[in-house]
């Protein structure tokens, strides 16, 4: 771990403002996964302003029947929460599916959206990689890539996004809203919130240099039977080798997004809408254009065959 | 004293405290953070200083330069070791690649430098700021590459009965088939830690080790210096498994910057380090033969081993238990070894058998569905009294069939599915499988001092270790038993060098010689008792913390004013066991659960039979095998340390990658001790059980996960990219 400073901001107006003038600077929400990598090095921010006492912990009855979500609601508080539990299912099984009950008390709402990727050859600072260091080469293409990207990769980065609460929002068209280093605040729909890898995988998000998440806003309940099946080699505590979200209307329209399979969430509306011809109309759809390795072509077979399965539970329920 | 002949009678009478359940005696200092592990010793030495180690980013080559200029502009730099500024230090007998020094990187992560600092945060931020220049070297590091390269004459001959191909060209059922098992990681929970402090030319190291002794003896190689002038001392050891066998890099990194810096140094291997720069489990590919008359009596059996080490590595044993575990009077064991550039391999809880039965007794289950047989019958029917190998010795204590019939109607296998693939309950298809287990029990020498203090307290110090096992507890048992006080009576020290020297711990010999050291040890004692009162020895009797000699009674502590009443012995094994062949069985039945849909895996039950002579304490033994039984778990459905044949590294070196179980992974686990005294083992009659609990366990999963699914899986871990697309359409 490199030497930084380190100042804590009173609002999330004053934090993004703080970010003016700096370079290297990052905020800190619960820590989980910043620190580690800046133990390893692989991330080396100069400065950290601490956002926990931005007041941003609150869950939110929105206007037109939604919930607004602060940055910093943890985890455990999010997936405990009655509205979320009642009204968005989903989120609460992808958040419970998640890390490990220690970490959900600590890692936050914002934080875990920008969660960074679980790659080994991004952890491993002797390796290449455009993630870690831009133009250094990728290690992961053509080495062990079991648990990488199928789709949407690029030659430059194989990486998946690890997040489960992400795959959740994707498949309730959350909002993640955001204020800059000028005040201004915006809302970005979180299907354009992550980006591809393409040649810069190293910018992973939309947001701006000095931009904070003050929260993420769900659209109203969108009802339907609701689940979330991560699949991993063992019970708990691992990433997914592939998840899916799924909500499921009594027609049998419905959505699905995909955890694992890609650097973000991955969901297609016109995959979705073949749901009604069973998951292997959606999957061929959704998952057109991969492009896997032989290591991990098996996700394309397990994406639809979860899928299957958890409309073969919904149909027995 | 030699131990020459098997236990006529029993080693004490009306044997009360050894095979009790007794609690472990150093548990309250575990659970209250007072056992000192060895990056904790804070008391140990003053002014302790920090390294951080600076490992090889390449797998094989040279290395051209390190500049430790930036490190040493950091705060609280103390000082560094270069591995170029170090002559290469001689390995032991027990390492094959070097632990420091010189300009060769013979492995990935070896360790080339140390930066001192006064923190754990300033030494690692100082020692990241050091630069190297390498020469990258070309080389072998796929072990399926170099076994195609390897000459037909370089096949060893393990062991040879009868005439193989003959018989298993006229065998009614034949079974051919290829296994592979992965490289394993140890992963126990305390990485490797030292602190080590120079007096002159004097080194002190506290660390974690299994085996004091080597850990000395290495030492004294390493830096050639005199085993008299080396106290080692690891009286706590979170897990070994064999990674903590030898001597490792943190205690020649500690020791070298603690000589550099003039002061004591505690070096710990940080997580992601472990993997590379300490051992592994090799992995192996193994075919496997067997011919069989149409009863299931095997005729013919073929065991091939094949793998991989650093020039001058031993091979990864995995043929070991076919040489004598079933019978059949055509044999043909064979092993081939390749020069593979990885990391080091070496041994790893139960080696040779882990993997070698994880091939095996799949190839069992598959062979007993070829003869349309019950896989326990298919091995009762095999089973063997006198050993298959030729030698022609009878086991000293075989009571597999036992442990197969007790296990088979406690987990009622009578009730299991028959018929592969069939079995559901709701979305998950449910499947029972059965393997046996075996292990080798060797004696070591080993030695103890036993005294009474004029308190009344008996103290016990010997080298043994405890990893975890339960030595404590069981040592403090046995000098109770043999001295007639109770175990609360009797302190025990363990680990450090200036006791006398043990067997250690490791392959599954610590319990039954550390204890019969013990016994040897007070039998020393109760002989200076009798010439303390001038009785004959067998004259003595020691109960209740009174000596009875005769009509003389007093208690045991009035032989200890004035000072310490102490004795020491070791002992030593007569060659009368070499007429058997002593190994411990067992049979291992698991029920798992696969979702039809996505693969998953849930181990529902899983029990484990050991016949494993006198249990000395069934309440530590059984915490062995249910931890083996979970270690099982981890190699039969996750466990995976995948080697990146481009850069000659194990790439998943972390917890997060290298996956072992977690409590969700972890069904009703149930195990039943066959009481089996065994007097050929020894004094106490005890063998080993830490490392039969592993042996077989995998391969009862992957036979439970076929008969859920019906599609066999012959390579290690069982996961579901390997079957998914045979599962049923949903």
């Amino acid at each position: 771990m490199r030497a930084f400073s380190y100042t804590k901001a009173k609002s999330p107006q004053e934090a993004a403002q703080a970010t003016r003038n700096q370079t290297g600077v990052k905020f800190i929400a619960g820590g989980t996964n910043l620190l580690d990598l800046m133990k390893n090095e692989i991330e080396h921010p100069a400065h950290l302003i601490d956002i926990s006492g931005t007041g941003l912990d609150e869950i939110k009855d929105t206007p037109d029947g939604g919930v607004r979500i602060g940055a910093m609601v943890s985890n455990t508080a999010l997936a405990a929460h009655p509205r979320i539990r009642r009204d968005y299912a989903v989120l609460s099984r992808a958040l419970l599916a998640g890390a490990s009950g220690q970490l959900r008390n600590k890692a936050t709402t914002g934080g875990n959206l920008l969660q960074r990727t679980r790659c080994p050859y991004f952890y491993d600072t002797n390796m290449a990689c455009n993630k870690r260091e831009p133009g250094s080469g990728c290690s992961a293409i053509g080495g062990y890539t079991r648990s990488l990207a199928v789709i949407g990769g690029s030659s430059h980065c194989i990486a998946t996004h690890p997040s489960d609460m992400a795959v959740g929002m994707r498949v309730l068209d959350a909002v993640v809203e955001t204020v800059n280093d000028a005040g201004e605040t915006r809302s970005i729909p979180i299907e354009d919130f992550h980006r591809l890898p393409g040649d810069t995988p190293h910018i992973e998000t939309v947001l701006k240099p000095g931009e904070l998440i003050t929260g993420v806003t769900l659209p109203p309940p969108v009802g339907g039977k609701q689940f979330y099946h991560k699949v991993r080699d063992r019970a708990s505590y691992a990433f997914a080798l592939v998840s899916v979200a799924l909500i499921l209307q009594p027609d049998g329209t419905g959505r699905v997004a995909l955890g694992g399979m890609a650097h973000k969430p991955w969901r297609s509306r016109k995959a979705e809408a073949l749901l009604p011809e069973g998951a292997s109309a959606v999957m061929a759809r959704l998952t057109e254009g991969a492009n896997p390795t032989h290591e991990n072509a098996y996700k394309i077979t397990l994406a639809e065959r979860t899928l299957a399965g958890l409309l073969a539970q919904a149909r027995e329920q | 004293m030699k131990y020459t002949e098997p236990a006529q009678k029993d080693f004490a009478e009306n044997i009360s405290i050894v095979g009790k359940s007794t609690e472990r005696i150093d548990g309250p200092l575990k659970t209250t953070g007072l056992a000192g592990y060895a990056y904790e010793r804070h008391d140990v030495a003053k002014g302790q200083l920090v390294g951080y180690p600076v490992m090889s980013a390449i797998a094989r080559g040279r290395i051209v330069s390190m500049d430790f200029s930036r490190a040493k502009d950091m705060p609280g730099y103390m000082g560094h070791v270069s591995a170029l500024d170090t002559k290469q230090l001689p390995a032991s007998n027990y390492n094959t690649a070097h632990l420091f020094g010189g300009d060769l990187v013979e492995h990935y992560h070896q360790a080339i430098g140390v930066v001192v600092a006064k923190t754990f945060e300033q030494a690692r931020a100082a020692a990241l700021a050091v630069s190297v220049e390498y020469a990258p070297e070309t080389a072998q590091h796929s072990l399926e590459e170099a076994l195609e390269t390897l000459p037909a004459d370089a096949t060893q001959e393990r062991s040879k009965v009868g005439n193989f191909e003959a018989a298993y060209a006229t065998a009614d059922v034949t079974l051919d088939e290829t296994y592979t098992t992965p490289a394993h990681s140890h992963a126990m929970m305390e990485p490797h830690a030292s602190i080590a402090k120079w007096d002159g030319d004097k080194l002190t190291v506290w660390t974690s080790n299994q085996m004091i002794e080597w850990n000395k003896q290495s030492l004294a190689t390493t830096f050639e210096i005199d085993a008299k002038n080396i106290r080692v001392d690891s009286p706590y050891i979170g897990g070994g498994f064999g990674s903590k066998l030898f001597l490792r890099s943190d205690a020649v990194m500690a020791a070298l910057a603690a000589r550099e810096v003039g002061k004591p140094v505690k070096i710990m291997l940080p997580r992601p380090y472990v993997a590379n720069n300490t051992t592994h489990r090799p992995a192996t590919i193994q075919r496997i033969r067997i011919g069989a008359s149409a009863d299931g009596t095997i005729n013919a059996i073929y065991h091939e081993g094949n793998s991989g080490n650093l020039p001058g590595g031993s091979p990864e044993n995995c043929t070991a238990q076919t040489v004598e575990f079933y019978g059949g009077k055509n044999r043909l064991i064979l092993h081939n070894q390749a020069e593979v550039f990885l990391p080091e391999g070496n041994a790893m809880r139960a080696p040779g058998e882990t993997s070698g039965l994880m091939a095996l007794e799949i190839a069992m289950d598959e062979l007993a569905e070829k003869l349309s047989m019950d896989p326990v019958e298919l091995r009762k029917k095999n089973d063997v009294q006198v050993s298959p190998s030729g030698s022609d010795k009878p086991f000293s204590a075989r009571n597999f069939v036992q442990c197969l019939d007790q296990g088979a109607e406690a987990f009622r296998w009578k009730d299991r599915n028959t018929a592969p693939g069939t079995q559901r309950d709701g979305m998950w298809l449910i499947g029972q499988g059965v393997a046996g287990a075996y292990r080798g029990s060797p004696m070591m020498k080993s030695g103890a001092r036993v005294g009474v203090k004029p308190s009344g307290r008996v103290l016990v110090e010997t080298d043994m270790t405890d990893i975890g096992t339960g030595s404590y507890t069981i040592i403090a048992q046995t000098a109770a038993e043999m001295l007639g006080v109770t175990v609360a009576d009797v302190d025990v020290d363990l680990g450090d060098s200036a006791h006398p020297v043990s067997a250690g711990s490791g392959g599954q010999w610590g319990a039954a010689s550390s204890t019969a050291g013990v016994y040897a040890a007070c039998l020393a004692l109760r002989q200076k008792i009798a010439e303390e009162l001038d009785v004959a020895e067998d004259t003595l009797q020691l109960e209740n913390g009174q000596v009875t000699s005769g009509s003389t009674t007093l208690p045991l502590k009035r032989l200890a004013v004035g000072g310490t009443l102490v004795a020491e012995d070791s002992i030593e094994m007569g060659d009368y066991r070499d007429d058997y062949v002593v190994s411990t069985f067992g049979a291992h039945f698991v029920e798992a659960a696969v979702h039809v849909a996505t693969g998953e895996i849930r181990i529902r039950r899983m029990l484990a039979v050991c016949d494993a002579g006198r249990i000395l304490n069934p309440l530590s033994a059984r915490s062995q095998v249910i931890g083996a039984m979970t270690m099982g778990v981890g190699a039969a459905i996750m466990e995976d340390l995948v080697p990146d044949t481009r850069h000659g590294f194990f790439a998943n070196h972390d917890l997060a990658g290298y996956e072992v179980p977690v409590h969700a992974d972890i069904p009703a686990q149930d195990v039943i001790f066959i009481d089996g005294k065994d007097p050929i083992a020894g004094p106490l009659q005890a063998k080993g059980v830490g490392e039969l609990g592993l042996c077989g366990v995998s391969a009862a999963i992957a036979n439970a996960i076929y008969n859920a699914t019906g599609v066999r899986v012959r390579d290690y871990p069982v996961t579901l990219d390997k079957y998914l697309d045979q599962l049923p359409a949903i």
